[in-house]
């Protein structure tokens, strides 16, 4: 881990214990999760108690502390995509990666993770991919939408 | 500045902005805490010292450890609504931990048999926070602390490996109000003990227990001195 983008995150914010989730939010964005490693250079540099951090890092469920995919595949189980066939779905992607809900792939490749709402109920059943939103979503679509990832990572 | 407040239809005196339960105190009348410490800061999340504040003519339910008194307030504590959610609060923590003796006899003198709840897997904590608060505020070593959130929050050590700060004062097996956590003694190395927590070891004191000579335990509260004595007695009492 390089900690000097980490020092410039902490200079971004001022050193201030209350901006502790943006640093965190930041800092997550640069390896996609949180090493202990890091948590404990935060800890020093920020001189804010290792409890605290480890607090609000397994409170929120945007924080991660193990490994995750370069791509995340959120699955909407909200009423309206439940109604329109989310569990088929989320079993499709299941069986095609090998991986449980909130678990990631061997390869590092995909994270899957199910979230209740998306906002986007008219859209149903809805999958996000990192920041692309599928629509209407059927099990017969999953390898399509999955392979181009895995190929435009490939390239 | 001093102001006057109604409690249970006594008035007080109190300072201005200090909690409802210090007029209490105050006013001789004795409210049910479990998160509660005076020589902490207030937290508010054992929910059982609520009790039924009138102010500006609107009557609401407020937890008395941080609710700041002000002038013309009127407060209850021993109304019919405040007794039921005092009741609920106990029940629900009865179904975490059936057998914690506290508990039980809170719930006993509340007239609560058993609770209607599913039980859940023995667990003795009830998340007061005490021996976190403690850890921070009085030792200010921060060695455990509070982690996950809902039905998985636990208080644990960072990343729940031994801690490397914690000066095995015992602070946390003394301040726990259902005593879920134990000082052990650690099998391999006998004269040093190690502190459980759920499954998380906690680092032997550095000092060897020598906590006379030590510069930490100088500046603990006496109660908890006495508490350290006892427990070095009994630990050598048991040795030989």
């Amino acid at each position: 881990m390089d900690f000097q983008e980490v020092d410039r995150t902490l200079e971004k914010y001022d050193h201030k214990h209350s901006a502790i989730i943006s640093i965190l939010q930041d800092v997550q964005g640069i390896e996609n999760y949180l090493s202990e490693e890091t948590l404990r250079y935060i800890s020093e540099r920020l001189e804010l108690s290792l409890t605290r951090i480890f607090d609000i890092a397994t409170f929120y469920k945007a924080f991660s502390l193990v490994p995750r995919g370069r791509h995340t595949i959120k699955a909407c189980c909200g009423t309206a995509c439940h109604l329109g066939g989310a569990v088929r779905n989320l079993d499709q992607i299941e069986r095609i990666l090998h991986v449980k809900e909130g678990e990631t792939t061997d390869d590092r490749m995909f994270s899957l993770e199910t979230v209740n709402c998306l906002g986007a109920c008219a859209l149903a059943p809805v999958i996000v991919v990192d920041d692309d939103y599928y629509d209407g979503v059927t099990p017969g679509k999953i390898e399509k939408i999955l392979s181009a990832y895995r190929t435009e990572s490939e390239r | 500045m001093k102001i006057p407040i109604i409690v249970d239809g006594q008035m007080v005196q109190v300072d201005q902005g200090a909690p409802i339960i210090d007029a209490a105190k105050k006013a001789g009348i004795f409210i049910p805490t479990l998160c509660y410490h005076e020589s902490l800061k207030p937290y508010g999340s054992c929910r059982l010292c609520m009790v039924e504040v009138v102010q500006n003519k609107q009557r609401r339910l407020v937890t008395s450890c941080n609710f700041p008194a002000e002038g013309g307030m009127e407060v209850f504590t021993n109304t019919d609504k405040v007794r039921q959610i005092r009741r609920m609060v106990v029940e629900l923590l009865l179904a975490r931990c059936p057998d914690v003796p506290l508990l039980k006899t809170m719930a006993r003198q509340m007239g609560i048999k058993s609770s209607r709840f599913k039980k859940r897997e023995a667990n003795e904590c009830i998340l007061c926070g005490l021996c976190v608060r403690f850890c921070e505020e009085v030792v200010g070593v921060c060695a455990i602390g509070l982690a996950n959130r809902g039905i998985e929050r636990e208080v644990a050590t960072p990343f729940k490996v031994a801690s490397d700060v914690c000066i095995g004062c015992g602070s946390c097996t003394y301040i726990c109000p259902t005593g879920c956590i134990e000082m052990v003694p650690d099998e391999k190395t006998p004269r040093l003990r190690i502190m459980k927590m759920g499954n998380h070891p906690l680092s032997p004191c550095p000092n060897d227990y020598q906590c006379e000579n030590c510069s930490i335990e100088q500046e603990f509260l006496k109660d908890i001195k006495d508490v350290i004595v006892e427990f070095r007695r009994s630990y050598r009492n048991s040795e030989r």
